[in-house]
């Protein structure tokens, strides 16, 4: 057993700003709470314009998370384990709507997926399927700058997990798929779910890049972020239970996510 | 190598030379933070380039939709001045107390809709906009020109258009008709203007169509409010009207 006595030499200054770390973050939370009109709470929430913001939210958000792990898992895989030429590219090209502003992942997803798009118009000639303005357009705009966040994730697990378990799995015997689906994902399981909640969370407090692609449609495209940058210019106290109630959906599904599953979080 | 130092040397001290050869009346002076609707993006641009050289004030500027920027004075934001697009947000302004003195409108404005330039749904007036299989760009009904759009349709008497995208100000929904994303937008007539030959404007009747009126003021809280007082009066000087009127605003 270990004994969880007064921890030795512990560097006051370091728990000092430990604490004025964790007061910045907090401290918009507390005044968001604090200032929230909550006799208005209900009535703001349950109106028909809000609950069919909050349901797109819920719901593209999640499908941009399913899509983000269908394409980003090969994705992460191929950039962990194969060798080719022009890899280290890839990789950074493949991250850099983390640190593309939404706003340019946006028009880069008009140019490409558009109506007038390189690829937008070639879809809407064949299919017919257009992007814009359409909730499968929020959801390729949540998924391009949520699912480098579980590749990122993925990727630098793949990297640590010890390759000689799965060279053994094959020495047994194991065919490659099933090394990847016996050895190989049940070791970066934990990175998998966080990465999966990365991503989630990310697409659910997309603003920029939907606003751009998808554009602004009442209970079309307009998820809750949208509704509360608009609802702060008529009715701010409107705005601000949204965000109360942004910060709780997040808060549950993180709070939930790690208490059970996700012990890398 | 060490002739593109002494190049960058040479730059430098060109640069610095001309900065001090320029005679200014209060060159140590911070530029003046002025707020301004999103439709006035160009012709205030100008405005503040046509000040630089007439009296050596420097501007810097901040345009979104008119409120947005309401919101942001409100929040505390250092403006020093506030032009906005309709005279009710800059009333909400007014009685929240953060107008200094009364506000005078300065410029009119009218409303077009704007399509690309191959206008693929063959647009002719608002009624086209409302018809199926039409995709709109308006701006929110918070921001003026989102609220006049939707007057207009209601004195053309035409349903506002069902799925129509709630752009956040003026800007962005001549964005969305740029890119050919949308097949019509309303915007003000200044707008089509500035955008050139990337968009088509569509005139809207008489009958149907809004003036909207450009209120400017200095605001309290404004930190020089000399230099934002100078601003104002230059806007509605004769230099400043010529300016507004290039860009095909009104005068009132």
């Amino acid at each position: 057993m270990i004994a969880r006595g007064p921890s030795p030499a512990v560097p006051r200054l370091l728990v000092v700003l430990a604490l004025v770390g964790a007061a910045f973050v907090l401290l918009p939370f507390l005044a968001l709470v604090w200032r929230t009109p909550w006799d208005q709470a209900w009535s703001e929430i349950t109106t028909p314009e809000v609950a069919a913001a909050l349901r797109l939210s819920l719901a593209c958000s999640l499908a941009a998370t399913v899509l983000s792990v269908v394409l980003g898992l090969p994705l992460a895989w191929v950039q962990a384990r194969l060798e080719f030429p022009g890899r280290a590219l890839l990789r950074g090209l493949t991250t850099l709507p983390v640190i593309l502003p939404p706003v340019v992942g946006g028009v880069a997803l008009l140019l490409a997926f558009g109506r007038r798009g390189v690829l937008g118009q070639w879809l809407d000639a064949t299919t017919g399927v257009r992007l814009p303005f359409t909730g499968l357009g929020v959801v390729v705009a949540e998924t391009f700058v949520a699912m480098p966040f579980f590749v990122l994730t993925l990727e630098s697990a793949l990297r640590s997990v010890d390759t000689r378990l799965e060279d053994a799995a094959r020495s047994l015997g194991a065919s490659p798929w099933t090394v990847l689906r016996r050895v190989t994902l049940p070791l970066v399981r934990p990175a998998l779910l966080a990465g999966a909640v990365l991503a989630w969370a990310r697409a659910l407090g997309e603003f920029g890049a939907t606003i751009t692609f998808a554009g602004n449609v009442p209970g079309k495209t307009q998820t809750l972020p949208l509704a509360v940058y608009l609802a702060l210019e008529t009715r701010p106290e409107g705005a601000m239970v949204l965000s109360v109630l942004m910060v709780a959906v997040s808060l549950a599904v993180l709070i939930g996510l790690r208490r059970q599953w996700v012990r890398a979080l | 190598m060490h002739r593109r130092h002494v190049l960058a040397l040479l730059v430098a001290a060109t640069t610095f030379g001309m900065g001090g050869a320029i005679p200014s009346a209060r060159a140590e002076g911070a530029p003046i933070p002025v707020f301004a609707a999103a439709s006035l993006t160009e012709v205030f641009r100008a405005m503040g380039d046509a000040l630089q050289r007439a009296q050596g004030v420097a501007t810097t500027f901040n345009f979104a939709s008119s409120s947005t920027l309401v919101q942001q004075i409100q929040q505390g934001a250092d403006a020093a001045v506030f032009a906005a697009a309709d005279e009710t947000t800059m009333g909400a302004l007014v009685k929240s107390g953060h107008v200094a003195g009364a506000p005078a409108v300065f410029a009119l404005n009218r409303l077009m809709i704007a399509v690309p330039p191959d206008n693929p749904q063959h647009v002719v007036s608002l009624e086209d906009l409302a018809k199926p299989g039409v995709q709109v760009a308006l701006a929110a009904p918070s921001v003026p020109v989102g609220r006049y759009a939707r007057e207009a349709f209601a004195k053309a008497k035409v349903a506002v258009p069902t799925g129509a995208s709630e752009e956040l100000d003026v800007k962005a929904v001549l964005t969305k008709v740029t890119l050919g994303e949308v097949d019509a937008g309303v915007v003000y007539t200044t707008d089509v203007r500035a955008a050139g030959n990337r968009v088509l404007g569509i005139a809207i009747p008489d009958e149907h169509n809004v003036i909207a009126r450009y209120p400017i003021a200095v605001l309290r809280d404004a930190k020089d409010a000399k230099a934002a007082r100078a601003f104002v009066d230059f806007v509605s000087s004769p230099t400043g009207r010529d300016v507004l009127a290039g860009a095909g605003f009104g005068l009132p």
